[in-house]
């Protein structure tokens, strides 16, 4: 039952006294109602503007979000009120729609940002009225077609690793923007296009007198030369078609493809002509075949846009050309008729037959006049001129559909080249975004953690500095942070890597330490993470300090390492215990660890790694003996 | 042979009817089909009162905890690609698909391929609200891909390995190849009570008590809400 007439069903039960007198058995009870509400009004507050609306007005929809339960998910207990953080020119359409019972779509708004809308309210866009339907469903269909469009082109320049070289040729063939090669190819292949095209065309003009014999085109004169040019470029339009036979992915569809059939009829002809001798009769035939040379002129379609736009164009209005062509031939068969029996009294017409009569038929419609023949009777001349006068009418009609699908197709050409030169730009720019949010959590790696030790030092006016993340930029960062220490890896940047690399091939030193120190020999409470235990979790205290390099981030606490500290305290600001840099214990440690993250010179490194590693003895029974490394199996 | 033929009648009729539509010129067809759009699948949670009572959150917890779940699923479900794209925006370095991948499986209890927002919220409150003893037993639920009881050896590789390509290329130290293998070496050396090769529930529960560190870290994302 439609929503919209349930406030009649009083009415109608109201009638139904009608029957009662009638009824032949006992009327059954009437259904009481259980929860007996007064109808109440409910707030809708939608990103500020305020919607009100009976209860039950929302109610008649039950499974959308506004008249079901889900919306008790958005109420607001201190305002009493539902409130919504999503568009209200669109909820303004949603909320007419519970009202009177049709979804309409408003033109000024973009389709996707309506569909999501719709989405959210759990509506579905099927039961958009007929007023606006139409409208809706064209815009869906041009949006469905750009997406197809974007999946098209991205998946033309995903860059596969691991392409056979079949592939890389076909991508080469069909894209020639992807390699030098492909690029050299294409214009090769263009150029002798032309050189063939032109041949063909010089061929055929007379090209001075040899002396003592008529004047000769110039294809006999030099026939040797033109020759060699004709041998050439079918060598090299038959080396192009065996490429890409062999590197289409389905050699049969590409057979059947109307480049292919273009670029046999091509160079057919070439060969025809090698096999057949010179003999007379045949060579007639020959002759006619050579005609099929000036296909060649369609391949330059490969090498522009336009042309196959054009081609696509007329494709696409096959159909409507098609209709008008047989309104023609019945016009023209029409006046054709009329114009041979008008003229058949008149003597030596021309008008001999029908058939011969179609020639002025279309030579009138189309206004080109000749003048061979022409109506002599007065009859002909009438029906003569209500032929031509017609015939501009049915010959301007193709002519606005041609020129409509043209232009639409060539603007979404137009657009979608845009799309793509917009999309490289756009790509670089999320590329960049996502780059510097990995680099700001290195960032604030460095400056957050100073921040702890800091506050740890209990010097408040400072902890301040740097205290411009945000409590989700935090808390994003330990989580970070949380998956390094599972790993005990931590993220660096790329400089950094490469540097890494290089030092590590250059030396094998490092290699082979930090493997060895980092393989995990067992998970051994170390001193530092018994130290962790008593203060708050911090996760400076289990963060080691290793042998520096420029611009280091903090890392594995090798035992050596805890004496080089000492070296870059002298260029802290914030060293408090400078000389309490050799004798680590476990306060010390955790704030020159902290220094350490402050970005050294380059100067530092030699001196720090001109350090020979100390044995584990020595002035370290504070710390313990092996690496600290704690491998934490965190639950997330 | 007959297919040959019933191609070339089929053929054929296609043909006459393209020279029927040249002649009497309809008009071309909609080329792309108007698929009905009744694929939305749509689903409604619970009313507020009951998944109150079912987990441990408020009503204010769950609002909020709605909000941010129906505006990245409007259709109140969360499939696995839209899953792996969430979660993947918070690991920019690596690639966090695969850490996704079983997180989702050990989501969708039902094994649906899709999580709703009862099955989201019944975890969440495990994972933030609930005891220790539950929150292992999740988490135990988690490493054991094939839901089989046991964690062996290659499961534990797998979340390992996953976990390790979430740190991704840049790092330091420099990933080898069998850091994984060690790391899982050494967490099978603590957990493996009996040494038999495989990890049960019991044996993961008694190991993940003993360790401190663990347990610390159990409680470090209790006020993440």
């Amino acid at each position: 039952m439609a929503a919209g007439v349930a406030a009649w069903l009083p009415f109608a039960r109201a009638a139904a006294i009608g029957w009662m007198p009638v009824a032949n058995c006992p009327m059954p009870l009437a259904p009481t109602d259980k929860n007996k509400r007064q109808d109440e009004l409910i707030v809708l507050n939608v990103s500020g503007r305020r919607f009100e609306t009976w209860r039950t007005t929302l109610e008649r929809y039950p499974d959308t979000l506004l008249g079901s339960t889900e919306k008790e998910f958005f109420f607001n207990e201190d305002t009493k009120e539902y409130f919504f953080d999503r568009d209200p020119e669109v909820f303004r359409c949603v909320l007419n729609f519970y009202r009177t019972g049709k979804l309409h779509y408003p033109r000024y708004e973009c389709i996707s940002a309506y569909d999501d809308e719709l989405a959210f309210y759990g509506i579905l866009p099927e039961i958009i009225g007929d007023c606006c339907y139409e409208e809706y469903k064209d815009r869906k269909r041009e949006n469905a077609e750009r997406l197809q469009d974007d999946l098209d082109s991205e998946n033309n320049q995903e860059s596969m690793p691991s392409l056979s070289f079949r592939q890389t040729m076909w991508r080469a063939f069909e894209n020639p923007h992807t390699s030098t090669m492909a690029l050299v190819f294409y214009y090769v292949t263009g150029f002798f296009i032309a050189v063939s095209v032109i041949t063909n065309v010089v061929e055929t003009v007379p090209c001075g007198t040899v002396p003592g014999s008529k004047e000769l085109p110039c294809g006999e004169r030099y026939s040797v030369a033109f020759f060699c040019l004709d041998t050439a470029c079918v060598m090299i339009f038959t080396v192009e078609y065996l490429l890409r036979l062999f590197a289409a992915p389905s050699r049969y569809r590409f057979i059947r493809s109307v480049m292919s059939i273009i670029d046999v009829v091509a160079i057919m002809p070439y060969y025809i002509g090698l096999v057949m001798t010179n003999n007379e009769d045949v060579s007639g035939a020959f002759v006619t075949l050579r005609v099929f040379r000036v296909f060649r002129i369609f391949k330059f379609s490969r090498h522009s846009q336009g042309l196959r736009i054009l081609g696509y164009t007329l494709k696409s209005c096959a159909s409507e050309l098609g209709f008008l062509l047989f309104s023609l031939t019945m016009a023209i068969i029409i006046f054709a008729t009329v114009m041979f029996y008008a003229e058949k009294g008149s003597s030596a017409s021309k008008f001999t037959s029908i058939p011969a009569s179609f020639w002025y038929t279309i030579v009138t419609m189309t206004t080109l006049g000749y003048g061979d023949m022409v109506p002599k009777t007065i009859a002909g001349k009438i029906f003569g001129s209500i032929c031509s006068l017609s015939g501009v009418l049915v010959i301007a009609l193709p002519v606005p559909v041609i020129v409509s699908n043209f232009s639409r197709i060539y603007h979404q050409n137009q657009r979608a080249d845009k799309r793509r030169a917009q999309k490289k730009a756009r790509l670089a720019r999320i590329r960049v975004a996502k780059t510097g949010s990995s680099n700001a959590y290195l960032h604030s790696k460095r400056n957050g953690l100073l921040n702890e030790a800091l506050e740890l030092m209990g010097t408040p006016e400072e902890a301040h500095v740097g205290k411009t993340t945000s409590l989700i930029e935090s808390q994003h960062h330990h989580l970070l942070h949380c998956l390094e220490k599972t790993t005990n890896h931590e993220f660096i940047d790329e400089q950094m890597y490469e540097q890494n690399c290089l030092e590590s091939s250059m030396q094998n030193y490092p290699s082979t330490r930090s493997p060895s120190l980092s393989s995990h020999q067992g998970l051994t409470t170390t001193c530092c993470s018994r130290r962790s235990k008593k203060t708050t979790h911090l996760p400076n205290s289990n963060l080691p300090a290793t042998r520096l390099r420029s611009m280091q981030e903090l890392s594995t606490i090798h035992i050596q390492g805890s004496e080089q500290p000492s070296l870059t305290t002298s260029r802290s600001s914030l060293n408090l215990k400078a000389d309490d840099g050799l004798r680590p214990n476990c306060k010390t440690s955790q704030i020159t660890t902290a220094i350490i993250s402050i970005p050294t010179p380059p100067a530092l490194t030699p001196e720090g790694e001109s350090r020979p590693p100390p044995a584990s003895p020595g002035p370290n029974t504070n710390i313990p003996a092996i690496a600290s490394n704690v491998v934490k199996v965190s639950a997330l | 042979m007959s297919g040959c033929s019933k191609r070339c009648k089929l053929g054929f009729v296609k043909f006459a009817q393209t020279i029927l539509k040249l002649i009497t010129g309809t008009l071309s067809k909609d080329k792309i089909e108007d698929e009905l759009e009744m694929t939305m699948v749509c689903h409604r949670p619970e009313g507020l009162e009951q998944l109150e009572a079912q987990t441990n959150f408020t009503k204010r917890e769950l609002q909020v905890l709605y909000r941010g779940f129906k505006n990245e699923c409007p259709s109140g479900v969360v499939n696995e690609e839209t899953f792996k794209q969430i979660y993947a925006q918070f690991f920019p370095h690596g690639d966090a698909s695969t850490y996704a991948h079983y997180l989702f499986h050990a989501f969708d209890t039902t094994q649906t391929g899709s999580v709703k927002f009862e099955d989201f919220v019944t975890a969440l409150s495990i994972l933030l609200r609930g005891t220790v003893h539950e929150k292992l037993r999740w988490t135990f639920n988690l490493y054991d891909i094939n839901k089989d009881g046991y964690i062996n050896k290659e499961e534990m590789m797998d979340i390992v390995k996953a976990i390790y390509d979430m740190m991704g290329k840049y790092t330091y130290p420099v990933l080898r190849e069998d850091t994984p293998r060690q790391h899982v070496d050494v967490f099978f050396q603590k957990m493996d009570k009996n040494k038999d090769g495989i990890v049960t529930l019991d044996e993961f529960l008694e190991s993940c008590q003993e360790d401190d560190n663990i347990m610390r870290s159990l409680q470090l994302f209790q006020n993440v809400m």
